[in-house]
């Protein structure tokens, strides 16, 4: 029932090897590491998922896929053309839409077929059909400030598909909708695909919604973060239209969760969850409502201290790369545990979740100086100096000798947050400076 | 630095109820009239501009108002030609600012100092090589002048372009690469629309500020060469030296005039016409609008004659560029090599320029010359700093309480936005037979003159700030009842904040411009001055003193880059992180 393996004569669409991809300053420790190593294929009449958490690079691969960026190292080759010469065999469809305001939906649909110069009647003819096609007729002449957002990704659609691409990029094209439209959207791409209406022998297709993926691709890859490597490649054999409900379909999703957590409990070192060891672990700014919603969650019935991932997302509406940073981060303070795609609280967690308000502070703050080493770095420092005081200049400096300088914030930002509600240190924005202060 | 527009509310308001009056088929021959008319004014005036220059003698300045037309016409071609050359500069030092990171070393702070050059630098020091590239010919006078105001527009308008171009959306700078737009292609669809609505904002504060150097600009006085031009600028001139307060009166009147048919015929199409290049993909509450516009889009036959030229417009083949591919520079120890010998080139030839300065000024100036030139620059410092926290104080409460008011707000927000465009020195001999009149100390009373016509910018960007607090927040500080000063400190004055140091900022630059021009001022042949970094400069200037004039330019720079740097650029940081709502 796949199509995907069967041996066929026409060449690989889409080829990357060993591509790595370093942003920032090459060299020095400054550059940040998005993809390692990354091989992928793509072959004629498939679609294929990238799937993976934010950080992971999948959206930097299908730019360098596109041609908009050149990686770092590794050889990119589109119908078997280096990949920033592609312009003609590529179209992409955008996260953001990006559509230009002030061009009607027929000008934006045409920006293509103009910049390749073809003359203005055939232009008309073509973005017309590409209109009617995605279901924009009667559209025309708007702008699309007047579109809602599924009408504005259709004119992205439209947009792609005129120029006629062999291969269709498309990078998150649902996620800024909301989920009835995403899920028409869906579908009716899905069934011009299947009865063979678009002019595009393959579709490569960036998205972190674990369904969607499984929705549908022929074949995902999975990208682990931080950096991008692919972990797993999946074949979906489902037959079409699939159904969500299918249990064939949701074994699919869950042994996907698990293989998105797997590289946690490869890893017996449980800070790992986060790239960098000690200091240099970068963390994500997640607040401590969430936080404690979650512990909570998991505490109460029918969860009763531990639960699957899969169905703990479903339960509280959260993607997966939603969910996991914030189980992780749990993870780091040792308030549960992760294994495979079971979560646990700890006997901390546990005493955390029926704790008052002010015992619920203690316990965080004893967990935050125990185990998040940045927290416990800035206490002291507060401790050693006179005027318990000291300037966050400092700590952010100190960060960026591990990681870049918007990690080095991000991750401040979220100590700060941390710190702030444990209340082992207070954080004033105006001066940039960390005290000890206690405002009672 | 760019103006930021405040608000978009006040558009074509003053006669939006004109709208419907004008039948489609009308608004056809009111266009065509218009255009005609223009097309006459512009021939007539541009005859006269080529005429010998032993004619400014033969025909000199008259104070007969049927003249007036003639010479609003003549002063109005200028500053547009002047707004042409500033476009084009815009957009060619703009771009290479933006794409090449070697030139925007350069241009960047060039364009960050060139603004805070008093503009009648400017004409000092250019008025003399254009009228050697013209000899014997008016032309070279007018391009002196066109010159000069020329200096008062571009350089914001330079830097609101290169700001637009250094913040395209990212999504539509991809989505532009991927469809393989071409660098011709790239401009016409991606970058003029994105800089557009900054680019007119900033095009009408530019406006608005060189009708404060036509005085200045037309009537050129260095050393012995004095030349007037037919023009507004040159009437109002003669009419002070003479003491005609008639003339002052009908010269007013004129600008007026004009400014309003410039504002309602062009400017406020142009702001309804470029609220569709808004990047946001939301509709715009409250749309601008002008009846002007209506009119155009409502025209059927103007359209259909314009086509063709259009259409033929869009056949013509983009100019391709020829795509100069620069060997890549792969090895980075090289690349840097490169930047460093840049800068370094850069930095040479900016000592050469402050050596050759220092060599020119020290001929004939000492140390002592300098020392006495900073103390005045001080006390022109003392007075802009006063000026503005009194025009604050007054127009901060009157702003906030007009901003409170919408209906209030549509009325006045107009009409300061046509103060801030009004030159204010005409009024300037006025108040001088006044202060003359009283025995009244120069060194105060003619202070106040320096803010007459920039303190609208506050009052303005109040208003706007006013009327842009949240109604939440109104609404939660009257339900616990904060009230009086508290409600001053928590509610206005942290939301208006920011737009008031848009205002305050403009105001400041504005202000010291003005202070060459408000230092000394001359009615009915009498000199009156006040000590100050100003008046130096224009003594200088009308004693041909080069030496002198270029110390107190430079100072006066150093003075405006150094007030920015301190207290404003702060200022507007503190407001951008903690006052943005």
């Amino acid at each position: 029932m796949s199509t995907t393996f069967a041996p066929t004569a026409d060449a690989n669409l889409v080829e990357v090897r060993n591509v790595k991809h370093v942003y920032g300053k090459g060299g020095g420790g400054a550059g940040l590491l998005v993809l390692e190593d990354v091989d992928l294929t793509l072959r004629p009449n498939e679609i294929v998922g990238l799937l993976g958490r934010s950080g992971s690079g999948k959206s930097t691969l299908l730019r360098a896929i596109s041609g908009l960026i050149r990686p770092t190292s590794g050889t990119v080759l589109v119908q078997d053309m280096p990949g920033d010469d592609t312009a003609h065999g590529v179209a992409m469809v955008f996260q953001s839409f990006a559509l230009f305001p002030w061009l009607t939906v027929l000008q934006n649909v045409e920006l293509g077929l103009e910049a390749r110069g073809v003359p203005a009647d055939e232009r008309r003819t073509r973005a017309l059909a590409a209109i009617d096609l995605i279901g924009l007729d009667g559209f025309e002449n708007a702008y699309p400030k007047e579109l809602s957002g599924g009408m504005r990704q259709r004119v992205g659609l439209a947009r792609a598909l005129v120029v006629q691409p062999s291969i269709l990029l498309m990078d998150e094209p649902f996620s800024a909708l909301d989920v009835l439209t995403a899920e028409t959207l869906r579908t009716d791409l899905l069934d011009l695909w299947v009865e063979g209406r678009m002019p595009i022998r393959s579709i490569l297709m960036v998205t972190h919604n674990i369904e969607e993926a499984v929705l549908m691709c022929d074949r995902i890859l999975v990208f682990s973060s931080n950096p991008g490597r692919v972990i797993a490649e999946i074949k979906v054999d489902l037959p079409q239209p699939r159904k969500r409900l299918d249990p064939a379909f949701r074994a699919l999703v869950d042994d996907i969760y698990a293989r998105m957590t797997a590289r946690t409990a490869a890893q017996p070192v449980r800070d790992g969850a986060f790239p960098g060891l000690g200091l240099g672990m970068a963390l994500p700014i997640i607040s401590t409502n969430t936080l404690a919603g979650m512990i909570e969650a998991l505490a109460a019935a029918p969860n009763d201290g531990k639960a699957e991932l899969p169905v703990l997302a479903s339960e509280l509406m959260l993607e997966a790369d939603e969910l996991l940073p914030i189980a992780e981060t749990l993870q780091l303070m040792r308030f549960a545990e992760i294994e495979g795609r079971m979560i646990r609280l700890t006997p901390v967690g546990r005493r955390y979740a029926v704790a008052e308000v002010d015992a619920r502070k203690q316990l965080f703050a004893q967990q935050l100086l125990a185990y998040v080493p940045l927290a416990a770095h800035i206490r002291r420092v507060l401790d050693d100096r006179a005027s318990r005081q000291a300037p966050a200049r400092r700590f952010r400096d100190e960060l960026e000798d591990f990681m870049s300088e918007d990690y080095a914030e991000e991750t401040l930002d979220a100590v700060i947050t941390w710190g702030r509600y444990a209340e082992v240190f207070a954080f004033h924005e105006d001066a940039d400076r960390f005290s000890l202060e206690d405002p009672g | 630095m760019t103006f930021l527009q405040p608000d978009r509310m006040n558009a074509g308001l003053l006669i939006r109820y004109a709208r419907r009056r004008f039948a489609p088929n009308r608004a056809d021959i009111i266009a065509l009239l218009l255009i005609a008319g223009a097309a006459v004014l512009v021939t007539q005036a541009a005859r006269t501009m080529g005429r010998p220059l032993t004619g400014l003698n033969v025909a000199p300045i008259s104070l007969n108002p049927i003249n007036l037309p003639m010479y609003a016409a003549l002063t109005t071609l200028r500053m547009f030609a002047a707004l042409a050359c500033s476009l084009l500069f815009t957009f060619v030092v703009a771009t290479l600012a933006a794409k090449s990171k070697k030139a925007e070393l350069v241009i960047v702070p060039a364009l960050d100092i060139l603004q805070s050059v008093p503009v009648l630098g400017f004409l000092t020091f250019t008025v003399t090589f254009f009228m050697g590239l013209f000899p014997g010919n008016e032309m070279g006078v007018e391009a002196a002048a066109i010159f000069a105001i020329f200096t008062a527009q571009a350089w914001n308008m330079a830097f609101s372009f290169y700001q637009s171009l250094k913040t395209l959306p990212e999504d539509l700078d991809e989505a532009a690469r991927q469809f393989g737009l071409s660098p011709w292609q790239r401009f016409w669809k991606l970058e003029l629309p994105f800089a557009t609505p900054a680019l007119v904002w900033n095009t009408m504060m530019s406006m608005s500020g060189s009708w404060f150097f036509i005085v200045a600009s037309e009537a050129i006085t260095v050393g012995k060469t004095t030349v007037a031009l037919p023009g507004i600028g040159a009437w109002l001139s003669v009419a002070n030296e003479r003491g005609d307060g008639w003339a002052v009166l009908w010269a007013v009147i004129t600008m007026g005039v004009v400014i309003i048919i410039y504002d309602q015929l062009l400017f406020r199409p142009i702001v309804a016409w470029a609220d569709k290049f808004r990047a946001e993909q939301t509709a715009s509450q409250d749309p601008p609008r002008s009846w002007f516009y209506d009119v155009i889009k409502r025209m059927r036959l103007l359209p259909r004659l314009v086509q063709p030229m259009t259409v033929a417009l869009g056949r013509l083949p983009a100019p391709q560029a020829p795509r100069i591919r620069l060997p890549e520079i792969n090895n980075p120890a090289i690349a840097r090599g490169l930047d460093w010998l840049w800068l370094a080139v850069v930095i040479g030839m900016a000592l050469w320029g402050g050596w050759a300065v220092v060599i020119f000024v020290t001929r004939t100036l000492t140390l002592g010359d300098a020392v006495q030139v900073f103390g005045l620059g001080a006390l022109t410092l003392a007075r802009v700093l006063i000026l503005i926290a009194v025009a604050s104080v007054i127009w901060v409460p009157i702003g906030v309480w007009i901003g409170l008011r919408p209906i209030w707000a549509e009325r006045v927000q107009p009409v300061a936005q046509f103060f801030a465009a009004f030159p204010a020195n005409v009024l300037f001999p006025a108040v001088v037979g006044v202060i003359v009149a009283l025995h009244a100390d120069p060194n105060i009373w003619l202070s106040p003159l320096m803010i007459l016509g920039t303190q609208w910018y506050i009052l303005f960007n109040v208003i706007a700030g006013a009327a842009a607090i949240p109604n939440d927040l109104k609404e939660a500080a009257s339900m616990f009842h904060v009230r009086s000063w508290q409600w001053w400190r928590t509610v206005a004055l942290p939301s208006i904040f920011p737009y008031y140091i848009t205002g305050a900022l403009t105001a400041s630059g504005g202000s010291w411009n003005a202070s060459i021009v408000a230092e000394v001022v001359t009615w009915r042949h009498q000199n009156i001055e006040a000590a100050g970094l100003g008046s130096y400069i224009a003594d200088a200037t009308s004693a041909g003193d080069y030496p002198k004039v270029a110390l107190g330019i430079a100072v006066m720079s150093i003075f405006v880059i150094l007030l920015n740097r301190t207290l404003w650029r702060p200022l507007y940081g503190f407001a951008a992180r903690r006052l943005h709502l």
